[in-house]
Parts: C-alpha cells; structure tokens; sequence
C-alpha cells in the first residue's frame, strides 16, 4: 500500500533506543529508525506518535536535538498527557514518526553566528551548533536555575565558545540569555550589524529579542512552535502573522525571520 | 468499489472532508491522491479571509476542537493558484463553498461549475448577514431558502454539509432534499469548548469552536442513520471516521460514500489505509458491492 516513490523519508517506524531523563520533566529521546534516513537539517522537526490509542490523538511535533550514526535525538519537556505517556516509552519499543518537516535554518556564511537559546530551546539550537562548529558560531544558553539547566559541562563538548547564564546567577553569568546577548554585543569589538543570531525560544523570549534586533539592525531567525493537528500544511492551525501575510509553522517555517513576524 | 451518489460517480466510497485535506498538494507529497473516489478541497469564500487568532486548536479526548475561521485565499486566489493542479487530478474534486448571502454561494458555484470541478459542497454553517446573521444551517427556512436558491441557478452536482448543531438533523436533510440538494454530507463539526483550568483560559483563542475526531463518532453515525430513515438522496458520511471499520459502521447506517477529517492529521495515508482495509472487511465477508454494505443495518 505505501508507495515508496511517496513515503520515502517520512512516515517511518523507529525502535526506541534510549529515553532516559536528564533533569526534572526533560527527557532525551533516541530512536533508530527502521529505515535509513537523510540527514535533517537543524530546525527541522518530526511529529511522533506517543501512544497507538484515540488519546491523545494527535502526534507530537518535536525539533530534532542531534543525528548520529543514522539516530535521531529529541530533547523534550513533559508538559502534559502526550508527552507524559512519551516519557514512559521504554527501550525497545517502536513508535510512528513523521518527517523531516519544515525548513531548517539557513546558515549565513559571513557573519559572526550567535546561537541563543534560553531553556528548552537549546533541543533544536544544539543540533544547530553540532552541523556549524566549524563556523565558530558563540553559543549563549540559559535557564531560570542552575538545577532547570539542561546542559551544563556536557555543552563545552561542542567546541565552541559558549556563556552560560542562570536568571539566580545560581551557574555561570546572572541574567537571561537576552540581558546576557546584549552584554556579549556591547563588548565585542565586532559592529552590532556584522551578527547574526539563530535562535528557539518562547513567544515572551523573542518578542523583546525582535524589538532588540531591530534597533540595533542584527538579523534574528528563530525557530517558532504553535499548536498544531497535521505539522504538513493542511490543518491551518499553527500561522503566524508576518509582514507578508500568515504562515505556517509547519510549512513556511518553523524557521522565522523575526524582522518580519508581527506580534499580537 | 465503485459507488453512485446520483450522477456523481466515484471509483470508491473514500473521500476527504473538507478542510482537512488543503487543496490536495500537500497529501500529494505522500501518496497518489488520484486513488481515492474524490478529494473535497478547503471551503473557498468570495473574497479571502483571514481566519482567527491563534491558538486556533486544541486536542481534547479521543479529538479536537478547532477555530480556524475559515481561512482561504477568496475565489480569485484559488482560480488561479489551485485550480490548474486540481484539473490534472483523475479523481473526483469537490469543492466546499461558504458565504453571508445565497449571492455569495451562486457566484461560487457558478465559477466552480465554470472551472470543470465535478461538485460542489455548500458549508452552510456560516452566517446570513442579511438576516441578523442567523446561520443557514441552523435554520430551517434561511437554510430552505439557500438551497433553493443555489439549485435554480448550478447545474454541477449539489452536496449539502449538514450542521449536526440542531435539535432534529433528519429535518434538515429533509429540506435539502426537497430543495434539490443531489447528496447531503454529515456530519459537520459539534460546536465545542476547553478551559485552561490554570490559566483559567479558553484553550482557544475563538473560546468556541468545532470538535471533531473519534470522540464525535457515535454522534454521527447517529445521524446519518436518522437522515438515511428520511431521506432517499445519496449520503456522505463523516465523523471520526480514522479506519475501516469505522468507516464500514458509517456505511452500514446509511451513508453511500464516507470521508476522511481529523484522521488525515493523524497520518497522511490514513484515507488509503481506510480504503484497503474497507476492501479486506468485504472480502472476508463476501461482499461483492458497496451498496451490499450501505444501509445494511440490522436492528
């Protein structure tokens, strides 16, 4: 019934390899699809089937965090039924997953890249870093406490200049990740204009992060999550609203350019 | 597998709700959409609309709610943008029409006829502007008047989507039929809500919006058994259909062709595999025709 010339490299069973906990409510994902697979570029997600039941209905779209020998890698938050029944997933077990969806990011090739990501943004930002280490891109990454942080000497392993900061200076430099780009952009010796940042965070990150970026005329992309029913374009229920009209996470994005996102 | 609803012929029952299935591109990514007996394409509006803030989405037990607000790129968008695509398709293509006057749905189904679609499906879950804003589909003589009204003027094959929002559906299917409606389609989406009880919040920005999914099931299969009882039109049943069998349970109340909603956002292929699976029940049972199946409930 499928036809390969149409599913290749979408709709693929993968075997869970590992989905172990790394802090509180955060679990990273590993799947060995059963199918090789191309290399998905960063920023581009899956949409994974948590259960085989009614419900919850709907799959989960989740950035891919790294690919390595031919495994994909999630890093995800329990939030709520979906993603709670995820979590108890064990090794061995096989789940539907759809993708690579969307359109990753765009790598500039002169400017000075900064990869920003505050909390569970760094799932799709330290894939980012891992495919454009050679680059030498500066990784700032955040989060509220020392204990909420994600990664902490494990990141160093990128080999790439990065500031870690906690919100309660509990780890590293004091301040968001926002507070601590502009403290990094003030001191470098490069101009403002010269960057270029990528980034994954929350709407109440990037709004201020977008007024920031436009004063100082640095070019922002980010990529954005929405709730969404089908991730492939059809259901219309993750737009944005943007200079050119509304766009789909799923389709258009989930890549953004910030200068053009019109906030509510 | 072939089935007839009226005029409009189908090489098999399995078809698309519409608004769950874009304008067909995107489902042509993954798999020969031209194997299904029709696809029915996002409803198109006069002029295009927007569509609601976001959230426009939830999910809710066994389903979801949705608020998209009907957002599409008006007539002219889809003249020129979809329907040189859609005319290359070998299967059948409906089109879902919406409007706040019976002008409104005859300038469509006129274009519609003109564009060499097969059909065309009145979404009359939409507000008459010139009545108070009253929704056609909730009412019976705004309901009557509408259909009448487009009947006179599109000689394309005319489906009516029934609103399920009503107190007695057999009513209206009724109604369309004596109006001149060729096949009703149903059910449309119950109007449903979810509150955020941290937040306090509705979970969607238009607070209201349409359930759909498994959770609807029963309910629909419900009412396509009522409206089979009084109507003779050929019916189009929907619903939480997301495999064979649900499928076959639709057809066993009455419906002659069923479609796919919610259960495309599940997985792409869900309308093939309903498809295949309907011909697997059939073989095993010994079913050599659709129509075996359609209305065949026993009770």
């Amino acid at each position: 019934m499928r036809s390969l010339k149409y599913v290749l490299n979408k709709i693929i069973k993968a075997k869970i390899q590992d989905n172990r906990k790394i802090i509180d409510r955060h679990y990273l994902l590993t799947l060995e699809p059963s199918t090789a697979i191309t290399t998905p570029k960063p920023g581009q997600f899956y949409m994974l089937s948590v259960n085989n039941g009614l419900d919850p209905l709907l799959k989960r779209p989740l950035s891919v965090h790294n690919f390595l020998d031919g495994k994909l890698q999630f890093l995800y938050r329990v939030v709520g039924k979906g993603t709670d029944l995820l979590s108890s997933r064990v090794t061995g077990e096989s789940i539907d997953i759809l993708g690579p969806l969307g359109n990753g990011f765009t790598v500039s090739k002169t400017k000075q890249i900064i990869l920003l990501a505050g909390g569970l943004g760094i799932a799709p930002i330290y894939y980012l870093a891992a495919s454009i280490a050679g680059r030498k891109p500066v990784l700032i990454y955040g989060a509220g406490t020392k204990e909420t942080l994600i990664y902490r000497d494990q990141i160093k392993n990128l080999g790439i200049e990065t500031v870690i900061a906690t919100d309660d200076g509990s780890y590293g430099k004091k301040g968001n990740v926002v507070t601590v780009l502009k403290k990094y952009l003030k001191d470098t010796s490069l101009p403002y204009t010269d960057h270029i940042i990528y980034t994954c965070g929350s709407e109440a990150m990037l709004k201020p992060l977008a007024e920031f970026a436009s004063e100082h005329g640095i070019k922002i992309h980010a990529a954005m999550e929405q709730n969404m029913a089908c991730g492939v374009g059809t259901c219309m229920g993750c737009v944005v609203k943007t200079r050119k009209g509304l766009k789909r996470v799923c389709k258009e994005g989930p890549v953004f350019n910030l200068n053009e996102i019109e906030w509510e | 597998m072939k089935v007839s609803l009226g005029r409009l012929k189908l090489k098999n029952p399995v078809m698309t709700a519409s608004g769950t299935f874009g304008y067909g591109k995107e489902y042509s990514e993954f798999f020969d959409i031209n194997k299904l007996g029709a696809i029915v394409i996002k409803g198109i509006s006069v002029n295009p609309m927007p569509g609601n803030p976001t959230p426009r989405i939830c999910e809710t037990p066994s389903g979801m709610i949705n608020a998209i607000g009907l957002q599409n790129p008006g007539l002219k968008g889809f003249l020129k943008d979809q329907v040189p695509f859609l005319k290359q398709l070998k299967t059948k293509v409906i089109v879902n029409v919406l409007g706040n006057s019976a002008d409104d749905y005859i300038r469509l189904a006129e274009a519609v006829e003109e564009a060499g679609m097969n059909a065309v499906e009145l979404n009359v879950s939409c507000p008459n502007v010139k009545k108070g804003g009253i929704v056609f589909g909730t009412d019976p003589k705004a309901f009557e008047d509408l259909i009448t009204a487009v009947r006179k003027k599109v000689k394309l094959p005319l489906i009516t989507k029934l609103s399920p929002n009503v107190a007695k559906i057999s009513e209206f299917a009724k109604i369309a039929e004596d109006c001149g409606s060729d096949i009703i389609s149903l059910i449309n989406t119950l109007t449903g809500m979810s509150i955020d009880i941290n937040t306090r919040k509705p979970r969607i920005a238009n607070i209201i919006g349409g359930l759909s999914g498994p959770a609807i099931k029963p309910v629909a299969v419900r009412m396509v058994w009522e409206c089979r009882k009084a109507v003779k039109i050929p019916i189009i049943g929907m619903g939480g259909i997301i495999a064979a069998e649900d499928a076959v349970e639709f057809m066993l109340a009455g419906a002659d062709a069923i479609a796919v909603g919610t259960g495309n956002f599940l997985n792409p292929l869900t309308t093939l595999q309903v498809l295949e699976g309907i011909k697997l029940h059939m073989k095993s049972q010994g079913i050599n025709s659709v129509s075996e199946i359609t209305g065949g409930l026993i009770c």
